[in-house]
């Protein structure tokens, strides 16, 4: 029983692996690209860690596999947003299929200011903040 | 808060007077505790709230893996199969998160589900903007955001 369990595991992880590395070579742009391989890679590695939990039954192991759950999910998403950022923020072009982006209209390239769109006459003036660059 | 750290004590004294120094002995000290602190509870006004954070918490782990399951598949077989069925593009959503942690641990969690990518903060904190792979019922994926961002908030509140 447990086999079988850990045997679904194992290859529901490397089949997400499988298709975040799929997805890197088919998908149109990098935001696109980004979605598949950092979710689907992170969903892969944390079945495979359930696996391994299962497979060693041992709480040190078990602790570690959780470490290694927690560290990922904490990190991938993080790493996810940056590159997506840049790429976006430096001009990588979006798939010709996009249908909107909210986001050009309000982004200025040369003062690299990012408004709300929800201005008003009172707030519509930047005030200098805490982490401007000096 | 206060809750977490009673909690805690009371599993490090269970395993100091059980004299068993195993992590198994911790969770079953942490979960006693966790027993006293809810029988305590309406007692106590530093523990208010305390008790029913931890079937949140439960609740919301279970309502995100099932989001991360769902999405994740719908995004493996638009890659697999030929033609796009995607419509990206990105989306300004109005955020209720108000200091940096909560936008921090909301902007994390939209990017951790798949088919939605937190692009970047606006200048003043209102807005942020997603880049979403199915824009096809933008309203529905709108609610879907907004669920799991008053769900998530719910957790710190």
């Amino acid at each position: 029983m447990i086999e079988v369990v850990k045997g679904t595991l194992v290859l529901a992880g490397a089949l997400f692996m499988l298709l975040a590395a799929l997805g890197i070579l088919r998908l149109p742009d990098l935001l696109t690209r980004m979605h598949a391989t950092t979710k689907a890679a992170a969903l892969g590695v944390i079945l495979i860690m359930l696996a391994v939990a299962l497979h060693f039954a041992e709480v040190a192991v078990a602790a570690r596999a959780f470490a290694i759950i927690i560290f990922v999910v904490m990190t991938a998403p993080v790493a996810a947003h940056v590159i997506g950022r840049a790429g976006y923020f430096v001009g990588s072009k979006l798939w010709s299929g996009t249908v909107k982006d909210e986001l050009r209209p309000n982004y200025d390239p040369l003062t690299h200011e990012l408004k709300s769109g929800m201005e008003t006459q009172a707030n519509a003036k930047r005030e200098p903040k805490h982490n401007d660059p000096p | 808060m206060t809750g977490a750290i009673w909690n805690l004590l009371l599993g490090i004294a269970w395993v100091v007077l059980s004299g068993d120094f195993s992590g198994l002995n911790l969770v079953v000290g942490l979960v006693f505790g966790y027993i006293t602190l809810v029988l305590i509870e309406p007692q106590v006004e530093a523990l208010k709230g305390y008790p029913a954070r931890i079937p949140r918490i439960l609740r919301f782990l279970g309502f995100f893996i099932k989001e991360l399951v769902q999405a994740n598949l719908r995004v493996g077989f638009d890659i697999l199969t030929p033609p796009w069925h995607m419509k990206p593009g990105v989306i300004a959503m109005p955020l209720e998160a108000r200091t940096e942690l909560e936008i921090a641990m909301v902007a994390n969690l939209i990017s951790l589900t798949p088919g939605t990518l937190s692009l970047d903060v606006s200048d003043d904190r209102k807005v942020l903007y997603i880049h979403a792979m199915f824009l096809d019922d933008e309203e529905e994926l709108r609610r879907n955001l907004k669920e799991m961002e008053s769900r998530a908030l719910e957790l710190f509140r």
